[in-house]
């Protein structure tokens, strides 16, 4: 076993060493700009532009031209909500969007509402899950657009997008997408879920970072967004900017490999996941978030009551990488958002811990993980404080604390 | 953020784990903190009362590492000095010795708080007016 074992998945994967591979020659003698229409350089990278553009469309069911290269996700979530706003302010500013979304939607929105959008955040059930009629009542006159994300990044609770289309649809609504966490993991098949733009970006499918892309729809209906950089034009006028050609290679054979492996991967961390996820939840008083019923199959997200995350990180996390919703891992010291949108305590987001596994992943740092993880609970549990009330059975409600 | 080297020995080799008899006269008990902040600590000393030397203290946190590393070194230092003394420690000691950056320095300052809730739950217990703690030095915006 190589240490430290990787299993935050979630937040960036390494880049698989095929993919690697298939970007070098582009730094090297294939390195040059895929606009210029004048020598053999430019129509080689142009070429292996148009192939990974094929490679990226065949993963989510798309026609190449309508995948718009970005520098990620954050960039494409932007694009998508500030650009349809742009594109369709004749036709009303309301936009729906769900309180669980990762920060660049929901500050993308915040942003829009100083432009003079109105937005709606739909809340979630305990389980992360959104209320579907919640959904269509919220759907107004004035209402453009409906961003609504594939899968969470912390819990992995992936949302009905089919049910959702219909709603949009229903209503002539247009529905975005950010399937970062999703794309690669699960099938996505943008026209049979009626999905009109999607984002995702390559380093969390082992791709490079600094790369994704925009799925904007051309037919049923032709979506458009206003470009949000002025330049060249590039990315039918959509977003300028000379193209990042060993970043896009990277990116295309990423969704290839996932495009063919994706199943089998699937089934493999499945079954890893649930090894640890069962094995964890053995350990007296901890508690799984979000639903498990629809989810995405390589992550867990468990709160280990009465111990706090970050002290729980530091057990192991010269070996082990993981997550924690906790607000001591977090710069604003406030904790993880998401968890609280399902209703839990501070004191349980404060807790938390997400396991995300990955391609690289092995049975055999699975056992090594569930082993050093139950050591440190109990560990950390002697010296809490909170377990030792717990265990007194004091109701922890009748303690007087002192928030500071 | 990567810990310090002292932080790390603290966290993994705690000094003063444990719980004491917080019925006895001479066991002063301070919990501070709240379940959610993410921090709470427990506090105990024992003194003599002949001498008022702190001659035992035990902790128990639940919190990051440095906080856990806070309350170790709080009561590694408390045991041995007089109450009056013990009452003079300052969390800016804990955070040069730890060597904790900005945004751990409300963890030391909980070890600081508690250290004089406990000294205060004792002079109590003992017919003592409790002493007025002034606000500790903390940069934590959440403060
Ligand atoms: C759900 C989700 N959306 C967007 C992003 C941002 O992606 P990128 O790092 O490509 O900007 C992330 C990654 O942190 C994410 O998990
Ligand atoms: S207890 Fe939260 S940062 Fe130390």
């Amino acid at each position: 076993m190589k240490f430290p074992i990787y299993l935050d998945n979630s937040a960036t994967t390494p880049v698989d060493p095929r993919v690697l591979e298939a970007m070098l020659p582009y730094f090297k003698e294939k390195f040059g700009n895929a606009s210029s229409r004048s020598h053999s350089f430019g129509w080689i990278a142009e070429e292996a532009v148009d192939y990974a553009r094929e490679q990226v469309a065949r993963l989510i069911q798309a026609d190449p031209k309508e995948i718009i290269f970005t520098s990620g996700a954050t960039e494409s979530n932007n694009l998508a909500l500030k650009g349809v706003f742009e594109m369709y302010q004749s036709k009303g500013n309301h936009i729906i969007t769900v309180v669980t979304e990762h920060k660049c939607v929901l500050e993308a929105a915040r942003h829009l509402e100083r432009q003079g959008a109105e937005i709606t955040y739909l809340p979630v059930n305990s389980k992360g899950e959104i209320d579907l009629s919640q959904l269509e009542d919220a759907i107004r006159p004035t209402t453009v657009l409906i961003s609504v994300m594939y899968a969470n990044n912390e819990i992995g609770v992936i949302h009905p997008i089919r049910e959702i289309s219909a709603i949009a649809e229903r209503h002539g609504v247009l529905l975005h997408t950010d399937a970062t966490q999703a794309a690669g993991k699960v099938p996505i098949d943008v026209k049979k879920e009626g999905i009109h733009l999607l984002s995702m970006s390559a380093h969390k499918m082992y791709g490079p970072k600094g790369v994704g892309c925009l799925y904007v729809r051309r037919r049923n209906p032709r979506v458009k967004v206003t470009a949000q950089m002025d330049g060249g034009g590039h990315e039918r006028g959509m977003r300028s900017g000379t193209l990042n050609v060993p970043g896009i290679v990277g990116f295309g054979a990423a969704c290839e490999i996932c495009s063919r492996e994706m199943k089998q991967e699937a089934e493999r961390l499945s079954y890893l996941r649930n090894k640890l996820e069962i094995a964890l939840l053995q350990i007296e008083e901890v508690a799984l978030n979000g639903s498990t019923e629809n989810r995405l199959p390589h992550l867990t997200n468990l709160s280990f009551k009465w111990v706090e995350g970050e002290g729980l990180m530091m057990a192991f996390n010269k070996d082990i990488a993981v997550s924690s919703g906790s607000a001591c891992t977090s710069a604003s010291l406030e904790p993880s958002y998401v968890l609280k949108a399902l209703g839990l305590g501070d004191e349980l987001a404060h807790s938390s811990i997400r396991f995300s596994l990955g391609r690289f992943n092995t049975e055999e740092e699975i056992d090594y993980t569930i082993e050093r993880v139950t050591d440190a609970v109990q560990r950390l549990r002697e010296m809490s404080p909170l377990w030792e009330m717990y265990k007194e059975g004091i109701d922890l409600k009748t303690v007087e604390f002192r928030p500071h | 953020m990567a810990y310090s080297k002292k932080v790390l020995d603290h966290y993994e080799n705690p000094r003063n784990v444990g719980t004491l008899d917080k019925n006895k006269i001479n066991v002063g008990t301070g919990l501070v903190g709240a379940p959610e902040c993410g921090d709470v600590m427990r506090l105990q000393i024992e003194v003599d009362p002949e001498t008022q030397r702190i001659i035992d203290a035990k902790f128990k946190t639940f919190g990051c590492g440095s906080a856990i590393a806070s309350s170790s070194l709080a009561t590694e230092w408390i045991i041995g000095k007089t109450v009056d003394e013990a009452m003079q420690l300052n969390n800016m000691d804990i955070v040069e010795e730890l060597a904790l950056p900005p945004v751990k320095i409300h963890c030391s300052v909980l070890a600081e708080d508690a250290v004089k809730a406990a000294i205060n739950d004792y002079r109590v217990k003992n017919g003592l007016p409790p002493i007025a703690v002034e606000e500790p030095a903390s940069q934590n915006v959440n403060n």
